[in-house]
């Protein structure tokens, strides 16, 4: 099992300024905007762009927390990760919506969340900001934020780490020696 | 049963021949002439005479046919549970030559007619000898005394209203006085049926736990202690079915002791399993239920008890306390068995493992192989009366009754090869050590081991 | 004769020393195999379900396409009714079958009933039966369901005990090291069987209390042998209430049935009352924000007082409450083992009652 790192913590803090950046510029400005980080590590991420947002334009942007277990079409997984509570604190009628998570790879989870979204209300807009995009998708999505894009293979995969759950700010790409 | 018609003489040799009748454990030559048995003589290697049927047995026990003074044969009226055909060829497949069917039938064997119509498909279907029981009170129901004197004169071997022990205690009392002078035994099932009220297993832990309703070892031991009392006064011949407490052992022991004359038997899975079994064969350490828990094939009476009670019963078999092992096969259809645990039938089709379980003693040092001969042998033809001793021994000039086992040959228990229609067994898929190659009534081969040729 | 067949505990996701393995798992049939993780994932599941729950559009699709038959042998609204809505709130199609006016009620038996339904291509059974072990019949016999158990007998009640804990974790935020009472008829209750195993195995400490003729002691007998670890070795008994209630911080109060004085086991009711039932005089030597919970229902002013029963330490409602987001979180966890798909040509009895 050989890891390669292609994200360091300076990287992931540069990609984070750039994309808010990138944000504020397509929407002009922050207003109606809403920032939906996907579980687990889209919801840091989320709060991330929120502070950028706050720190480059001074202003408070709400940050919400979406699961998507239970919209997932892969019902076969073998085991069923944890749900944990959507917590979505302002409605989100005729809000643009940024949805944010570390990875986009086949595509499936964003389809989720976009199904999860609509439970909770109809957005104006919809858009993704992704930390790392891998490639291979399945579904026909597009990222609109992107922090960096890496090509794959299918038998690599990808392992993106935060402070705020691993102790340290790091992306890594590590093919398969073993079926580890 | 095999007639006598004339056939060549037979030459069982170099086996291990054991007969407790006459203390007799050796290797030796059996011969077999004209359905008896003609000589036991010591082992030789001369070459036989022309016209002798030779089997050679090296390395096999030999030793009388067992005899079964507990099984369920279940004809008439259930015959979709067992017949007497069916269950005297696992009999003779289980080493058995004699069976004592128990009248617990549809209508229950309480007079002299049904008795003749089992002493008659004993004559047309069965490859062992089958005796039948008749039942202490009319209808089983226990009310008033059947009819025991026509019982007897009709060839009844023991009364036994077994399925339901006789509850009330003056009725005992007076069928023990009534039957005293016909010299047969009365072989009560001891259950006091307030006390077992609802329960399907054992009192105990594994019950507990298992929310099922429990029977306390008193419901057996109250009734025993009374039976035992009621011999004492009244000289009667108590015979003491299927115990299964430390506590009835030690009844039993107790009597003995004060001259009182009963005799009592135990059950080979009493012997061997316990209460665990409920919760699965597959102990496990943390004694969780798993989906092998509630095996309806481990619902018997008496149920399954302790690791001390297995013990006490092992014990009190191996000093003779408790005379003789009898099966209580009670086959049942499986419809009664693939239901909750509360609503299946008791019981277990013991004949075909009957042996290799018992071993298991043997194999366990608990208890030596002719005291285990004879608990199978001469043990029950005690029990049953003097008549009966001419079946449980090899002396020359008696019926060829003979069984020929593999001590140590290993086993899987498969119920699905069974020659009894029941296949209710909790051994099922469990690795058994001892195996019958052969079973002989008089002198003609009524089962032999398909696998040894 | 000490063999064992040695497939087994592999089937049954058990290590070779009996404690079970964290997997995905086909059956809830009792609290006894579950590990302290796996019940922590389901109450933090039921954390998500109870979010869904508090939704304006109660309904997600995490079990679409699934068929769920709730088979019932008892009557009871509560719990049929809990799992009911749990299923169709997860997007499930819920088919409820009692005993009564259906195949059941024509002498079919409980196996060939359970048959039936797996021919049909139901993905879980949720059964209920008087008789302890049904769910285990099935669970034995059935290849293709899961099968929940919703209370057998006197033995167990696996998702009420998993209610239990989710209410009582909500309220203290931990089941570690609480002191739970559970008063009464615990020998013939299957929710204190479950409620035993799941606290105990959380690392509550649970004190059993009644009169001796209804409590469970045989099930206790030689726990001091088990490793100090094993759930049953740590569980206390006391007749005495008042000293039992001491620093609780979970009283339970049982169901007394009024057959169990017909049946002996209690000289009147007025005794017991007197001895055990939960009031304001006796929760007073518990601790301050001790809960009181009872699985219902209730026979107010027997077991426990009307004031404590309406009182505010009562959490009776939320147990309900919480009952559908804890079934929710299994039948979702349960769900992710794939049923081995039916074979072609299964034949598909019909189990209508030709009316």
């Amino acid at each position: 099992m050989v890891e390669r790192q292609i994200m360091g913590g300076q990287d992931i803090r540069r990609a984070l300024a750039r994309v808010a950046h990138e944000v504020l510029e397509k929407n002009r400005g922050a207003s109606d905007l809403v920032m939906v980080g996907i579980y687990t590590r889209g919801v840091y991420l989320a709060h991330r762009l929120a502070s950028n947002l706050l720190r480059f334009e001074g202003s408070e942007v709400p940050t919400a927390t979406l699961d998507i277990n239970l919209y997932r079409d892969d019902l076969h997984a073998r085991r069923r990760p944890i749900v944990r509570p959507t917590d979505i604190p302002v409605p989100i009628q005729g809000k643009t919506v940024v949805l944010v998570d570390d990875v986009l790879f086949t595509g499936r989870t964003i389809r989720a969340a976009m199904e999860a979204l609509n439970d909770f209300g109809r957005p104006e807009q919809v858009q993704l900001a992704i930390l790392l995009d891998r490639g291979h998708r399945q579904l026909p999505i597009r990222p609109d934020y992107v922090g960096q894009n890496a090509p794959t293979s299918m038998d690599e995969q990808v392992r993106v780490r935060l402070v705020e759950t691993d102790g340290v700010d790091e992306v890594a790409i590590i093919r398969q020696g073993s079926s580890n | 049963m095999a007639g006598s018609a004339k056939a060549s003489p037979l030459l069982i040799r170099g086996a291990r021949v054991i007969d407790p009748a006459r203390g007799m454990d050796r290797v030796a030559d059996v011969l077999v002439r004209d359905g008896q048995i003609a000589s036991v003589t010591p082992h030789t290697t001369e070459a036989t005479p022309d016209g002798v049927q030779v089997i050679e047995a090296a390395g096999m026990v030999v030793c009388p046919g067992f005899i079964d003074i507990h099984c369920h044969l279940r004809e008439p009226g259930l015959e979709y549970k067992e017949t007497i055909y069916t269950g005297s060829r696992a009999a003779t497949k289980g080493g058995f030559t004699t069976v004592c069917a128990m009248p617990n039938t549809e209508p229950p064997i309480d007079n002299a007619a049904m008795v003749g119509l089992v002493r008659q498909r004993a004559t047309t279907d069965a490859l062992s000898r089958v005796f039948p029981i008749g039942c202490v009170t009319k209808g089983r129901r226990g009310k008033e005394l059947a009819e025991m004197g026509e019982l007897a004169d009709a060839g009844v071997v023991a009364f036994s209203d077994d399925g339901d022990p006789v509850e009330d205690p003056n009725l005992m009392r007076l069928a023990l006085t009534y039957s005293a002078d016909l010299g047969l035994a009365i072989s009560n099932h001891c259950q006091d049926m307030s006390l077992s009220y609802g329960g399907v297993m054992a009192e105990g832990r594994v019950a507990s736990m298992l929310g099922l309703p429990g029977i306390p070892a008193a419901a057996e031991e109250s009734m025993m202690a009374r039976d035992i009392a009621l011999a004492g006064l009244t000289g009667g011949r108590v015979h003491l079915a299927h115990l299964s407490t430390a506590g009835s052992v030690s009844l039993v022991r107790q009597a003995r002791e004060r001259g009182i004359a009963v005799t009592a038997e135990v059950c080979p899975h009493h012997l061997t399993i316990t209460d665990d079994w409920v919760l699965g064969r597959q102990t496990l350490a943390d004694g969780v239920a798993t989906p092998f828990s509630y095996d309806t094939c481990t619902k018997v009476y008496p149920p399954l008890r302790s690791e001390e009670d297995v013990e006490a019963l092992a014990q009190g078999l191996n000093d003779g306390v408790i005379d003789c092992i009898a099966t209580d096969h009670a086959p049942h259809e499986r419809v009664s068995k693939e239901v909750t645990y509360q609503d299946a039938a008791f019981g277990i089709s013991v004949l075909e493992t009957a042996l290799a379980s018992s071993l298991t003693l043997v194999h366990e040092s608990r208890i030596s192989l002719p005291a285990l001969v004879e608990r199978l042998t001469s043990g029950p033809a005690r029990v049953l009366g003097p008549r009966f001793q001419p079946l449980a021994t090899l002396s020359p000039g008696t019926p060829a009754d003979i069984v020929i086992f593999d001590p140590v040959r290993e086993w899987v228990v498969d119920s699905g090869g069974f020659e009894s229609m029941g296949k209710n067994t909790p051994l099922q898929g469990v690795t058994l050590k001892g195996r019958v190659v052969a079973t002989l009534v008089d002198g003609h081969i009524v089962y032999e081991d398909g696998e040894n040729g | 004769m000490k063999s064992r067949s040695p497939a087994a505990g592999e089937l049954l996701g058990l290590q070779p020393n009996g404690s079970p393995i964290a997997g995905p798992r086909r059956h809830v049939l009792d609290l006894d195999d579950f590990t302290t993780s796996e019940i922590r994932n389901v109450l933090e599941s039921a954390k998500g379900m109870s979010e869904v729950l508090g939704r304006d559009i109660k309904k997600v699709p995490a079990l679409r396409g699934r068929v769920i038959v709730t088979l019932f042998y008892e009557a009871s609204t509560r719990t049929r009714i809990s799992f009911e809505e749990a299923g169709k709130v997860l997007s499930a199609d819920v088919i409820n079958m009692s005993s009564s006016g259906s195949s059941t009620e024509k002498g079919e038996s409980l196996l060939n009933t359970g048959l039936t339904i797996q021919a049909m291509g139901v993905d879980v059974i949720v059964i209920r039966h008087p008789h302890s072990g049904a769910p285990y019949l099935l669970a034995r016999c059935l290849d293709r369901v899961g099968i929940i158990n919703a209370g057998d007998g006197i033995h167990a009640h696996p998702t009420q005990a998993l209610l239990d804990l989710y209410t009582v974790n909500e309220k203290f935020g931990t089941l570690e090291g609480l002191k739970l009472v559970i008063v009464g008829d615990v020998m013939h209750s299957r929710v204190a069987r479950s409620n035993i195993w799941g606290f105990a195995r959380m690392g509550a400490r649970v004190v059993l209390c009644g009169p001796s003729t209804l409590l469970p002691l045989d099930m206790l007998q030689g726990r001091e042998k088990l490793g100090h670890d094993h759930p049953l070795a740590s569980v206390e008994v006391d007749t005495d209430l008042d000293r039992a209630i001491e620093g609780a911080d979970i009283v339970m109060a049982l169901r007394l049935q009024s057959e169990r004085q017909n049946a002996g086991f209690l000289p009147s009711l007025r005794e017991y009352i007197r001895r055990w039932q939960v009031n304001d005089a006796r929760l007073g030597r518990a601790r301050d924000g001790a809960l009181v919970m009872h699985p219902g229902p209730m026979n107010e002013g027997i077991e426990i007082s009307s004031s404590i029963a309406h009182g505010d330490r009562a959490v009776i409602e939320q147990q309900v409450t919480n009952g559908v987001a804890v079934r929710m979180a299994l039948l979702y966890h349960l769900s992710g083992v794939q049923p081995s798909a039916p074979e072609l040509g299964d034949t598909v009895k019909d189990h209508s009652d030709g009316r």
